[in-house]
């Protein structure tokens, strides 16, 4: 008698949960976990997300971390769409290799898991990234600056970097930047390491105006005579440009930075920074929903851009004073499709 | 007459007796000698360890490091936290901690510039608008510490969230552009003017900074509000038997360091430029660090605020100086860890000084 109701307690259990698993497949649930729901550019790419979830109706639970570098709220995360029964998770982690054991939970789960704007190390944790080509937009602002500078040959450089843990996205943009600026990098993977004696030196910004002006500051103060200053992003370029204006010298550098943020164009436009490389947060994501969508539908699994190890989401130059034999839009048409 | 006098000289005999008092056998070393001097003085500490790591840098890093140009340079950039320190160190003399300072700072200046840049309200409105806000929130942080009877680090660890959150609401977590300053409200940037003499650049917020610290050492020293500061940070008990209201004693000093943290809100955009909602993220701990270097005790009662700035300051040359010298970013926190810990040691062994 007892056995009898255990089995039919199990069995409608196993009904129940049949059932469940069956209405989970009807409708798409898709995970976005970002760094921070508060920094414009995952803002804008929660949009994103968003837009394309309501389009193709696609269920979207959204999470976040407190700050940049927030690991467990993240971890968390992305147990609790294992527990969803999430087909998809779209993350921008905030640690490269510290997410790589729960992703690999997700994946044994069965979910598709795709890096936005980050990719993991190694790359292949995640079955797909979607991003920006770091590297490349790091080249573009180096061969601009390389093409405007009177005498390349004599340039004064000063970098200003993220910070003093050189994640993957700070020595890319660094190392493409020089690289475009025709500098021999050394070890591309490490900021810091080449002896060209063009280079000023290195400082870091935490990407924000008050630490770029620091940063300017210092730089400054090792090598008055610095007329080319790279920035992790805008931020850091407004700060190092007041910098500059506070030594007398803004008239003697030009900046060039990465990320085309509107306040960032608004500066092109104003001729503070002198050209920046665009990204484009809300393609990113929608393209992930897509792809999750994709996924739950055959299975099949996105792939990575020719002769890269990420599917490029695209990055263009904003410039006002455009060079010939480098494609780039100006701040007036960048206005248009800036985040933030 | 004469004879009397002559008996009754005891004073001639005087000279050749034993004239001294009776005390203790004195067997200080030099060391200790030292250490005593230290206790009477603990602000001597980061003042003569200021003037070392200043010749020391001075020799290593050499005259880019000792000019007027770059010494003036270093107290532009600890302006700010050396403001924020002087608020922090009023909190710290009461024997508590305020995590939120910075936040309230940012949270401020944000105010201040939505209300002038996007709404177009006069600027010296908006600024007595985050002045009165600064001392609202720093009341808030005292009610919570006195009347909620909550610790002063879970207060102003809550707070520091909530005056974030409001920050980012109120932002977008987008930065007010500097030129956008200038075109509608140029005044917010009062402090970044500069005078030059020489090669020295004083900007107006290094003499606030200094102002500042001027203002609140007088208040602490030389006036009865001052002393029961530290007296309710020295022995809170001890301080409401003799009769000092300790509650609303504690109130006025938040709601004080709050005010501050306003007034470095105002010297922050003229310092910065623009108006970033992502910076001084670590500013609380920033200003719990120059407080620390400058010998003030985090048990509260003890301590110059002088100390603060003198710790600010300190903060400053090292990372000046380990740049000029090429010591890479990474170093240059390393070295502010060990002042730290340097700094408590050094307090600790001044507190054991005996009679």
């Amino acid at each position: 008698m007892t056995r009898i109701t255990a089995l039919t307690g199990v069995s409608a259990l196993a009904l129940a949960l049949g059932a469940g698993a069956a209405s989970a497949q009807e409708d798409v649930l898709a995970c976005l976990i970002t760094k921070t729901d508060t920094n414009p550019f995952f803002v804008k790419m929660k949009e994103g997300a968003s837009e394309a979830a309501n389009e193709l109706g696609v269920e979207l639970n959204t999470y976040a971390g407190k700050l940049d570098g927030d690991v467990e709220t993240q971890v968390a995360a992305v147990e609790s769409c294992i527990a969803a029964g999430a087909s998809g998770i779209l993350i921008t982690p905030s640690d490269s290799r510290a997410l790589v054991p729960v992703i690999e939970q997700a994946k044994e789960a069965g979910i598709l898991v795709i890096a936005l704007d980050t990719p993991f190390e190694p790359s292949d944790a995640a079955h797909a990234t979607f991003a920006t080509d770091n590297f490349r937009a790091g080249e573009l602002i180096g061969q601009w600056a390389a093409a405007t500078v009177e005498d390349p040959e004599n340039a004064k450089i000063a970098l200003l970097d993220l910070s003093a843990a050189e994640v993957s996205v700070d020595y890319l943009r660094d190392q493409g930047f020089l690289t475009g600026f025709g500098i021999d990098v050394k070890d591309p993977t490490d900021i810091g390491d080449e002896d060209d004696e063009r280079i000023v030196g290195h400082d870091v910004t935490q990407g924000n105006e008050q630490g770029g002006r620091q940063a300017m500051e210092n730089l400054l103060q090792v090598d008055p005579g610095i007329n080319v200053v790279y920035t992790i992003n805008e931020p850091a370029a407004a700060g190092a440009h007041e910098a500059l204006s506070s030594f007398g010298l803004a008239d003697q550098a030009t900046i060039v930075s990465v990320d085309g943020g509107c306040p960032g164009v608004e500066d092109v436009k104003a001729g503070v920074i002198g050209a920046t490389s665009m990204q484009f947060p809300l393609k990113m994501a929608s393209l992930g929903i897509d792809a999750i969508v994709q996924y739950a539908e055959d299975g099949t699994v996105p792939q990575p851009s020719d002769g890269l190890d990420f599917f490029n989401t695209g990055v263009t130059l904003v410039t006002d004073q455009p060079v010939d034999g480098i494609d780039s839009i100006t701040s007036d048409e960048a206005l248009e499709q800036c985040w933030g | 007459m004469t004879q009397d006098s002559a008996s009754q000289d005891y004073e001639s005999s005087l000279a050749r007796s034993d004239n001294n008092v009776a005390s203790f056998a004195r067997t200080h070393t030099p060391i200790q000698t030292i250490q005593h001097v230290l206790h009477g003085n603990p602000t001597l500490v980061p003042v003569i360890v200021l003037l070392v790591s200043i010749a020391v840098f001075g020799l290593v890093a050499g005259d880019r490091f000792f000019s007027a140009f770059n010494l003036t340079l270093i107290m532009q950039q600890v302006s700010i936290i050396g403001i924020l320190a002087a608020a922090q160190t009023l909190i710290i003399l009461s024997a508590g901690i305020d995590l939120s300072v910075a936040a309230i700072m940012v949270l401020m200046a944000v105010i201040a510039g939505k209300l002038s840049v996007d709404l177009g309200i006069p600027a010296p409105i908006s600024v007595l608008i985050a002045l009165a806000g600064g001392a609202a929130a720093g009341l808030m942080n005292g009610l919570l510490v006195t009347k909620a009877k909550l610790p002063p680090f879970i207060t102003t660890l809550g707070t520091w969230s909530i005056f974030y959150a409001l920050n980012l609401w109120l932002s977008g977590a987008q930065s007010i552009r500097s030129s956008d300053i200038d075109t509608a409200a140029p005044f917010l940037k009062f402090f970044g003017n500069v005078i030059e003499v020489g090669g020295a650049r004083i900007t107006f917020g290094v003499i606030l900074m200094v102002l500042v610290f001027v203002v609140l050492w007088y208040m602490l020293n030389k006036t009865a509000w001052g002393r029961h500061v530290y007296a309710v940070g020295d022995d809170k008990e001890a301080a409401e038997l003799a009769g000092i209201r300790t509650d609303r004693m504690l109130i006025s000093v938040y709601a004080l360091a709050g005010l501050v943290c306003a007034i470095a809100a105002w010297a922050s955009i003229g310092r910065v430029g623009s108006i970033s909602p992502q910076a001084f993220y670590e500013g609380n701990l920033q200003s719990i660090t120059a407080v620390v270097i400058g010998g003030i005790s985090l048990f509260g009662g003890r301590g110059s605020i002088l100390g603060a700035l003198f710790g600010a300051l300190i903060v400053g040359v090292f990372q000046s100086g380990l740049r000029l010298a090429g010591v890479d970013v990474l170093w240059q926190v390393f070295a502010i860890g060990w002042l730290i810990i340097i700094a408590v040691a050094i307090d600790q062994w001044i507190r054991k000084v005996s009679a």
